[in-house]
């Protein structure tokens, strides 16, 4: 545990004019999934404000490593080995330490290993496609992975999902709950994409696009992308009858 | 010229897609070799307090079908109305209650299915008592942002009546479709994303 103050402020009210609208017909599928009333605004309680928390101990050695988690007998995958890491922070740039992020993706051939998966690329028999992991003290996370492929959807026509790896990230307040997508710089079915375009201002899109980081590559070994994630800020609470939070 | 802010934005989302489920439980997926449970599975155990549930429900489009790619999650307080979490102050968690709990929709049918307790009263931020309620978070393919809504019991009429969230829903007749029904031993609580009953979700 950190020696770090609990903290129990709401959190800031959410940028419903940077998130993605419910409604985005030319994502086909939202068309009937998409509440068309109103949400009721419910500033935190208690039910908001608290969430789980997640211990190491849940989380066995190899669950970010994409590369062996899966293969029972030790082979590799194919494809582009990457490291993807980064940092989960707050909208004060607090770092979230403790946070839970699992992932899941593609093989590199674009293929999926699900039940309900019919695309024709082939899977990997070395390859899951999920991961899990904790931020440290200071927010900090990595996976290692290979580079998920591009694959065609049944939206349009001929629609493609560009490369991309999906995160589902716990803070510490249920509130701050949030399923996002990853993709990679210079790709570009990125801003062909009806899902990408879910998302109405073009400087939220580029808050997905994760850069190579040639900082953190392992030469001779793997390249490496970096995505830091930022969950809702917490409101202070020094005005208020404690004085955590600040 | 002002200092800036610097605050940072909130990471946008995206849809969780069809395939949320080897992310969040890839047993239930057929990927069994890699983690040995699915997170959010057992909320309870034998040594649990309060009194045992059972919630299921459907979440359905704005069509009716049911929607048989969602992935449900629940929050509640413990049956004595406190939050196993860090930031709960008021007093100690049953620590045999996570509290959280995370569910796929049956894959032909669409159902979700959660053994817990009854969560108790949780005051509201005036400290007014809130009635009875556990938090759902529901996201699937063609759900652009997670969408938070809240079930009631139906045996807490008093307690519904009074509570300073669902007095204040302008629109009544809409409270009901944060209600669940009891059928037999199972609270059954039907999420509708849209149309006529459609739930009422919050903005938190």
């Amino acid at each position: 545990m950190s020696n770090k103050k609990v903290e129990t402020g709401a959190f800031y009210a959410r940028d419903r004019a940077w998130q993605p609208p419910a409604y985005t017909p030319t994502y086909k599928t939202s068309v009937l999934r998409s509440p068309r009333k109103a949400l009721l605004s419910l500033d935190n309680t208690v039910s908001e404000i608290t969430g789980p928390v997640f211990g190491h101990n849940q989380i066995g050695e190899l669950d970010n490593d994409l590369l062996l988690n899966f293969s029972e007998t030790g082979e590799l995958p194919v494809g582009e080995r990457i490291i993807v890491h980064g940092r989960v922070l707050d909208e004060r740039g607090v770092p979230v330490s403790g946070a839970l992020i699992e992932m899941w993706q593609a093989n590199a051939g674009g293929r999926y290993r699900h039940k309900k998966e019919t695309y024709l690329a082939p899977l990997d028999p070395n390859f899951g496609g999920c991961g899990r992991t904790i931020t440290d003290e200071n927010g900090f996370y990595s996976f290692r992975t290979v580079k998920p492929g591009p694959y065609p959807w049944p939206n349009g026509v001929n629609d493609w999902r560009p490369a991309h790896i999906h995160f589902s990230v716990f803070g510490n307040g249920f509130a701050q709950r949030l399923i996002t997508q990853m993709y990679f710089e210079g790709d570009p079915l990125i801003w062909k994409c009806p899902i990408v375009r879910s998302i109405p201002d073009e400087a939220a899109v580029k808050q997905l696009i994760a850069p190579l980081d040639m900082a953190s590559t392992i030469p001779m070994d793997s390249l490496s992308y970096k995505f830091d994630i930022v969950l809702r800020g917490r409101r202070s609470t020094l005005f208020e009858n404690r004085r955590e939070g600040n | 010229m002002t200092q800036p802010l610097h605050y940072l934005k909130e990471t946008p989302s995206q849809t969780a897609g069809p395939y949320v489920h080897i992310g969040c439980t890839p047993n239930f997926t057929g990927i069994t070799n890699v983690y040995a449970e699915d997170l959010g599975t057992s909320m309870v155990n034998d040594q649990t307090e309060g009194a045992r549930i059972t919630v299921k429900g459907t979440v359905y489009d704005g069509m009716g079908a049911p929607v048989k790619d969602a992935l449900v999650e629940i929050w509640q307080a413990d049956a004595n109305g406190f939050y196993n979490s860090p930031s709960e102050m008021r007093g100690a968690a049953d620590p045999n209650f996570t509290g959280w709990g995370r569910c796929p929709g049956d894959m032909e049918t669409g159902e979700f299915t959660f053994e817990t307790v009854k969560p108790g009263i949780v005051p509201f931020k005036d400290g007014r008592p809130m009635a009875p309620h556990i938090t759902f978070w529901v996201v699937a393919r063609g759900i652009n942002i997670g969408l938070h809504t809240r079930m009631y019991f139906p045996d807490e009429e008093a307690a519904n009546n009074a509570d300073p969230i669902l007095t204040r829903i302008e629109h009544q007749q809409r409270v009901p479709t944060l209600i669940a029904k009891k059928e037999g031993d199972v609270y059954r609580f039907d999420i509708h994303l849209q149309g006529d009953q459609e739930t009422v979700f919050f903005d938190i």
